[in-house]
């Protein structure tokens, strides 16, 4: 599936690529180290789409039935 | 906090030089005790095994009984015997390899397409065994490949002769290192380990001999496998050696391996089970990991555990939800320890002192000693004790403990009540709290643990404490409250339910009150007067009622108009939800236990009770039935006719035939639903039995139609009745009929009676409903064990992240929106709205 296509389908929520220092401030505000986020795949369709790296943190940006939206957080590993 | 952290454990197969390393000694003499007693060197009970025996010391580690680890020895064996464990890898090793080169027996390119594909691990080797059993020539070095046989669970034979486990072992080394990757065998394991050539032997710590009364010693299983495993090992050495003929040493060979077998696994299929003399099979190590009563799920997993008490339990409304009746035998038995402080000790004298119930039973010295107290030592002890002691003193009243209900599904199973003492030998709980333990009291027994220390003391009293549990975690529901006190709430609270002076005294009495609602001369007062002086006066609400045209109105605390029933009172009721936001949980456990014994005390004052009578029709009512019935009966069997000669019109993707079980299926449940109604509109409403289940109390209007009109359709797999016979369902009735009443229409009411065709019908459907009642039971039990055992170690940390056992975040924010859905009311959510109407409240 082409990028364009990907990234505005409605059913995929918005990934961003954090900065090293964004990476940081949240895994401090956590306590935590890389090792204990949530992990996805470098094959992961989206990761492939937005061009990330093993080892970048994702932010993504999804609608909640409760909270209306809300920030997820994943680091990229290997397939 | 975590010290260390297991980065990796790997499992691998032991090679000979790793048990001849860790073992101690080399077991060579099949005997345990000399005449003496002592040990025998080099026997299975050889000090260098570690001690059993107190006095003596271990030859390796210099320990005592309780401090020597024990250390395992090693067998070596005459001739290489077969690991039971890896019969079929074995095999299956064998056929996919060479018999002469040992290589697998598929070209390089061959293999490496297989490794291309998906599958890994097991399937791989799967995928290249099945292509290489079928080859009858190695490709590499052009040698036959004869036809391998598996004679479970440790003999092969090649072309019908057999295979010999040094033979198999030398062809097993034959496999060269980089072929068994594909054979899923990984590097640190040589497959020819699989074949056994020294035999670890347990440390003496695992198989402790014991010392009877009469002072004989019996030894354990695994002690008496070894001594006849060492035996025929002894044997088949001297007959080697004397140079005996081969059949003689076949022969001990398959005892030696007949024997390793049983000493691993017992129980493997396809040999008999060593045994005792008694005949009992023994058991040996497989058996002593295995299954239910084995080490996992009955030692580790399960264990069985001090200062607890089981019982069966009884109803009992005079105390409360949050008390549970223990019994005095029980309560004699159960202690709680108590620290002896300057403050306590004279308390703690009485308790030695006392003769009966709350006494101490034992004392504990500060070194650790526990002596228990008796007539002869109390006034020793007495004198004795000082700050530092520790008093075991009875369970008394008021003391928490914690209250179980197998299955623990969830929280609610397990709750800390207060004790109180009792006569008696069961265990006694208030009927309003059986709920959310799903218990009842046809035999159930439950079980108590007495918290031994002051932190679980108070965490049960202020975690577990059962108000602290009335509301459901899932959503906030009230989970409390019985079907009595919800018949009794609507009976008491039905317009023009009256009590005299003398009766409303008695009934508020019941609630600790003591003086008359409002006007002191009134010779009658209302039910609703009465309930309303148990409701907290800050108590504002509005609610349904299924009994009452009117809505539930309270005011002020005051029931204004309408009948509580379920709506209001009970699992999911709103007004004792409302009470325990208001007023608290404790509030709320206060009004369920109030109610209780008021409405139990009305309704023994009104009486309610139901008789066959209420359940006749009257003669009109009868006949509009029969009309109802005939009616659809009608339609049913133009539906029949219409079928039985090819003029019914299908439904879209169904048969013919399962287009006039669906019509006819409809037509029997609007009986049912026309029956509902005018039953309903029949029946009076101060009838007992439509008192309860409008309320909601018990039983459904399908109970009520079932007794008073008709039983309905008897359906079997959720189809109309049509096994049995060919054609019918009993030999009585006509072949291929398919009318309503053949096929299961039960016409007849319970009240009527039923023919002995119907009783038959009305089994198949009763028995039918009742296995698939236990399937679903059990089905959806493992369903929501295997979802709790997967979620157990989840936990909202204190900042709302949702983090595993090894702190990996699984949630950042619990649930998204971090609310916590016990303080979440129904389809709002947070009532936003009444927070701002009683803050509104308040400013005025």
């Amino acid at each position: 599936m082409d990028k364009e296509t990907l990234l505005n389908h409605e059913l995929v929520p918005k990934h961003e690529i954090l900065s090293e220092k964004d990476a940081k401030k949240i895994l401090e505000k956590y306590g935590i180290t890389k090792k204990e986020l949530p992990k996805i795949k470098t094959n992961d369709p989206v990761i492939k789409a937005i061009d990330a790296e093993e080892g970048d943190v994702i932010e993504i940006t999804r609608d909640s039935p409760t909270a209306g939206k809300t920030k997820y957080y994943r680091v990229v590993i290997p397939a | 906090m975590i010290e260390k952290e297991i980065g990796e454990i790997s499992f691998r197969l032991m090679d000979p030089e790793t048990v001849r390393e860790m073992s101690a000694i080399r077991v060579v003499v099949p005997d345990i005790y000399d005449d003496a007693g002592y040990p025998i060197e080099g026997g299975l009970m050889d000090l260098k095994m570690g001690v059993v025996n107190p006095g003596l010391r271990c030859k390796t580690c210099g320990g005592r009984k309780d401090t020597c680890p024990g250390h395992f020895g090693h067998i070596e064996l005459v001739r290489p015997v077969i690991h039971v464990g890896f019969g079929r890898k074995i095999y299956d090793l064998l056929r996919t390899t060479c018999s002469e080169c040992g290589k697998i027996t598929l070209t390089e390119e061959k293999v490496k397409e297989i490794e291309k594909e998906p599958e890994k691990g097991i399937y791989q080797f799967r995928k290249i065994r099945n292509k290489a059993k079928k080859r009858e020539k190695c490709p590499h070095c052009e040698a036959e490949q004869k036809k391998i046989e598996f004679i479970k669970p440790t003999s092969y034979r090649e072309n019908g002769q057999r295979l010999r486990p040094n033979e198999i072992r030398e062809r097993l080394e034959r496999i060269p290192e980089e072929h068994l990757e594909p054979l899923n065998i990984s590097k640190e394991n040589k497959p020819e380990w699989m074949i056994l050539t020294v035999l670890p032997v347990p440390p003496a710590t695992t198989r402790p001999s014991i010392t009877l009364e009469s002072g004989d010693r019996s030894e354990d299983d695994l002690t008496h496998k070894l001594i006849d495993l060492l035996r025929i090992n002894q044997r088949l050495a001297d007959n080697l050696s004397a140079g005996a003929p081969q059949p003689i040493i076949e022969d001990l060979w398959d005892l030696l391996q007949y024997h390793v077998t049983t000493f691993m696994n017992n129980s493997t299929t396809g040999i008999p089970a060593a045994k005792h003399r008694s005949g009992k099979s023994l058991q040996t190590l497989f058996e002593r990991i295995k299954g239910k009563e084995g080490r996992i799920k009955g030692n580790l997993t399960g264990k069985r555990v001090n200062f607890s008490g089981r019982s069966v339990i009884s109803p009992d409304p005079s105390i409360s939800i949050g008390e549970v009746g223990m019994p005095l035998e029980m309560a004699e038995e159960l202690t709680v320890p108590m620290k002896v402080t300057k403050k306590n000790i004279e308390k703690a004298k009485e308790y030695i002192e006392n003769e009966e119930h709350p006494k101490a039973n034992y004392v504990k010295r500060p070194t650790g000693e526990k002596i228990k107290i008796t007539e002869f030592n109390k006034e020793e002890l007495i004198e004795e004790l000082e700050p530092g002691y520790t008093v075991e003193r009875q369970l008394k009243d008021g003391d928490p403990v914690i209250f179980n209900r197998q299955p623990s599904l969830h929280r609610q199973s397990m709750m800390a009540h207060r004790a109180k003492i009792m006569p008696g030998k069961t265990i006694r709980i208030n009927d309003g709290i059986a709920i959310p333990y799903n218990a009842d009291f046809d035999g159930d027994e439950m079980n108590v643990h007495i918290p031994q220390t002051t932190e679980a003391q108070v965490e049960a009293d202020n975690l577990l404490r059962v108000s602290e549990n009335l509301l459901s975690p899932k959503d906030g529901e009230i989970l409390a409250g019985h079907q009595d006190y919800v018949t009794g709430l609507a009976v008491m609270t039905t317009k023009g339910t009256k009590f005299t002076k003398k009766e409303t005294l008695r009934l508020l009495k019941k609630a600790g009150i003591n003086k008359l609602p409002g006007d002191k001369d009134k010779k009658e007062y209302t039910g609703r007067e009465i309930i309303s002086e148990l409701i907290p006066n800050s108590i504002d609400m509005e609610g349904k009622s299924n009994l009452s045209e009117e809505k539930v109105k309270i005011e002020d605390g005051q029931i204004k108009t309408g009948t509580l029933d379920e709506n209001t009172f009970g699992p999911g009721g709103k007004l004792t939800r409302e009470i325990a936001d208001e007023e608290g949980v404790e509030e709320a456990r206060r009004f369920i236990d109030r109610i209780g014994r008021v409405t139990v005390e009305a309704l023994m004052m009104k009486g309610h009770t139901i008789t066959m009578k209420d359940y006749e029709l009257d003669e009109k009512i009868n006949k509009e039935r029969k009309k109802i019935i005939k009616k659809k009966e009608d339609e049913a069997k133009k539906d029949i006719k219409a079928y039985k000669e090819g003029r019914l019109e299908p439904y879209p993707g169904k048969t013919e035939k399962e287009t006039l079980e669906a019509k006819v299926r409809e037509k029997m449940s609007e009986i049912n639903s026309e029956l509902k109604d005018l039953v309903y509109r029949s029946f009076d409403p101060k009838n007992p039995g439509v008192i309860m289940t409008k309320s909601g109390a018990r039983g459904d209007w399908k109970n009520l139609v079932q007794m008073s009109s008709a039983l309905g359709q008897a359906a079997v797999e959720g189809k109309r009745l049509e096994k049995g016979y060919k054609g019918r369902i009993l030999p009585h009735q006509k072949r291929e009929t398919l009318s309503p009443q053949d096929r299961g229409f039960i016409p007849n009411s319970f009240l009527e009676g039923l023919t002995p065709i119907q009783l038959f019908q009305n089994a198949m459907d009763g028995r039918d409903s009742e296995i698939d009642k236990g399937l679903n039971t059990r089905d959806s039990g493992y369903l929501y064990k295997r979802a709790a055992n997967a979620l157990i170690d989840l936990k909202v940390e204190q900042d709302k992240t949702v983090r595993s056992a090894s702190n990996q975040i699984i949630q950042f924010n619990y649930g998204e929106d971090k609310i916590h859905p016990q303080n979440t009311r129904g389809e709002v959510g947070i009532d936003i709205k009444k927070i701002k109407n009683k803050v509104l409240k308040e400013k005025k």
